[in-house]
């Protein structure tokens, strides 16, 4: 099955994020760690901040645009991943190990629905 | 009831669980296994009146369902998805072993129905609907919901199950602990809703209690090496050989000082001590041993004052540092106060009290009251007693402390 990791949290700032000097990304690890229980790391991305977001919707008549995300909450989405494995305990363990949620962070296993 | 129909109920608590669990292992599909064993069984009370009950009434209903299951497969479903289907269904009955070695598919059942990626609620639903049998009815009337908000709720869970692929399967060797308490705690949340209702008319609803022994006999069965299932099923047939005495005549609540014991179930204590005993000799007791071991302490004393009260107090010590809950630090205030006079409770229930990690639980100004009552501070009791009034969940509960807040004068 495949499976979205929605990461969640506070979003950090900048400089606190910016610790870009180790020799491989921080997500490496994760992803051979992974791979060794043959969870397949398919994608997976950090997001811009949300002060980039834009929520676009359209009511038939118009397009509405407007600045920031879609729900203003304390915790945002910061990133997702996106993993092949066999089932929900699998798709857990991958969350539970993933970088962000070592670092406290929250996230959310939603299966994807087309592998259903 | 007729011999057959007997049979047939008989062979329903006996097999259903069986029945449903191989068959979601086959079909991969809720829904039809709960409807092909529902239909086994409604051909049983048809055909054993002429054929005779079967020598092997489980393999019977099994294959019936099985066969029910190929029919609507056959009739229903595009022809890939069928011929999948059919074939996995026409495939040798026998499960392969798990990782663990277990091959009943009823263990598997019990560890999807209580994943902790379901609700609390749904994990209990589940395991009385799929396993125990019981109907989505009976499950809304014991949880005071209505019978369509039960049925949404199991709905959903099922769903839940196949949309979100939680596997059907007993957990991999490192999960395995992790699971089985989990386990082990929907079952014991069965037990207690049975034992001491969290809100009604009664206090007591035998039925729930009933169904949560069955399923602890069954997975103490089903998990020989798990010392702390058995510790599990002494611990509620401990408590449960109290019930009838827990009550008097007129449905008021007895307390266990008051009790009269020899009300007291003398075959499940016997059942109960006896697991017990075997189960403190695999290693260091964990929290159900230790608790069936305090309940054992009641069972063991002819009357209250030959209970062990400092030795419950040790159990209670133990249990609080595996499980750090303010609920056992009031109970071992209970025990140090029997143990060592009021005063010494009443220090620490008063500590418990300041913490304020406890608001809104009857139980801590109720206790509060007795030892105030027994120190003989009967304004301070009065208002204890008044305070745990204004709690309390149950009706003959709350009678209970009206007569004590009468007995101080309040």
């Amino acid at each position: 099955m495949r499976y979205m990791l929605l990461v969640c949290g506070q979003e950090e700032p900048e400089d606190a994020a910016a610790d870009h000097d180790a020799d491989e990304p921080c997500w490496a690890p994760w992803a051979r760690e992974l791979q060794g229980r043959g969870v397949l790391l398919v994608e997976g991305s950090q997001l811009q901040p949300v002060s980039t977001a834009t929520t676009v919707r359209n009511d038939g008549d118009q397009v509405l645009v407007s600045d920031g995300p879609f729900a203003e909450t304390k915790e945002q989405i910061l990133g997702y991943d996106v993993i092949e494995c066999a089932d929900l305990d699998e798709a857990i363990y991958a969350a539970a190990r993933h970088p962000a949620t070592l670092k406290g962070g929250v996230v959310e296993v939603r299966p994807i629905l087309a592998s259903v | 009831m007729t011999d057959i129909e007997a049979a047939v109920a008989a062979a329903f608590r006996q097999e259903w669980g069986h029945v449903v669990a191989t068959l979601i292992r086959m079909t991969g599909n809720w829904d039809l296994a709960e409807e092909c064993a529902q239909d086994a069984f409604a051909t049983a009370l048809a055909r054993w009146p002429a054929d005779g009950v079967p020598d092997r009434p489980g393999a019977w209903l099994t294959t019936t369902a099985r066969n029910r299951a190929l029919d609507r497969l056959r009739r229903s479903r595009t022809e890939a998805v069928k011929l999948q289907e059919v074939a996995a269904l026409s495939a040798p009955a026998e499960p392969r072993a798990d990782d663990s070695g277990v091959r009943d598919d009823r263990l598997r059942l019990i560890f999807t129905c209580c994943h902790p990626a379901l609700t609390l609620e749904a994990r209990v639903a589940l395991t009385l609907r799929t396993l125990a049998g019981l109907t989505t009815a009976e499950i809304a009337r014991a949880f005071l919901v209505s019978e369509a908000t039960m049925a949404k709720r199991l709905t959903r869970a099922k769903h839940k199950i196949r949309d979100a692929g939680i596997p059907y399967r007993v957990p991999p060797a490192h999960l395995l602990p992790e699971r089985t308490s989990g386990v082990l705690a929907v079952l014991y949340l069965l037990f207690n809703e049975g034992y001491s209702a969290s809100a009604g008319e009664q206090v007591r609803r035998g039925d729930l209690t009933a169904e949560a022994i069955r399923l602890a006999r069954l997975l103490a069965a089903l998990m020989p090496d798990e010392p702390e299932a058995v510790g599990l099923l002494a611990l509620m047939l401990l408590h449960d050989a109290r019930g009838a005495a827990r009550l008097d005549d007129d449905g008021e609540l007895v307390t266990l000082e008051d009790q009269d014991r020899s009300r007291w179930n003398a075959a499940e204590i016997a059942e109960g001590l006896g697991l017990l005993d075997g189960a403190l000799r695999r290693g260091p007791a964990g929290p159900y041993r230790l608790q069936a071991a305090i309940a054992a302490c009641h069972a063991r004393a002819a009357t209250p004052a030959d209970t062990d009260w400092a030795r419950i107090a040790v159990l209670y010590g133990e249990l609080r540092r595996l499980v750090p809950s303010a609920v056992v630090e009031l109970n071992r205030a209970v025990a140090i106060a029997m143990a060592s006079g009021p005063a010494a409770g009443l220090a620490l229930v008063d500590d418990l009290a300041a913490r304020g990690v406890l608001p809104a639980y009857y139980l801590l100004p109720a206790t509060r009251a007795d030892l105030l009552r027994r120190l003989d501070r009967r304004d301070e009791a009065a208002a204890s007693y008044r305070e745990a009034l204004s709690l309390v969940p149950t009706e003959p509960e709350r009678r209970f402390l009206q007569r004590r807040l009468a007995e101080v004068g309040g």
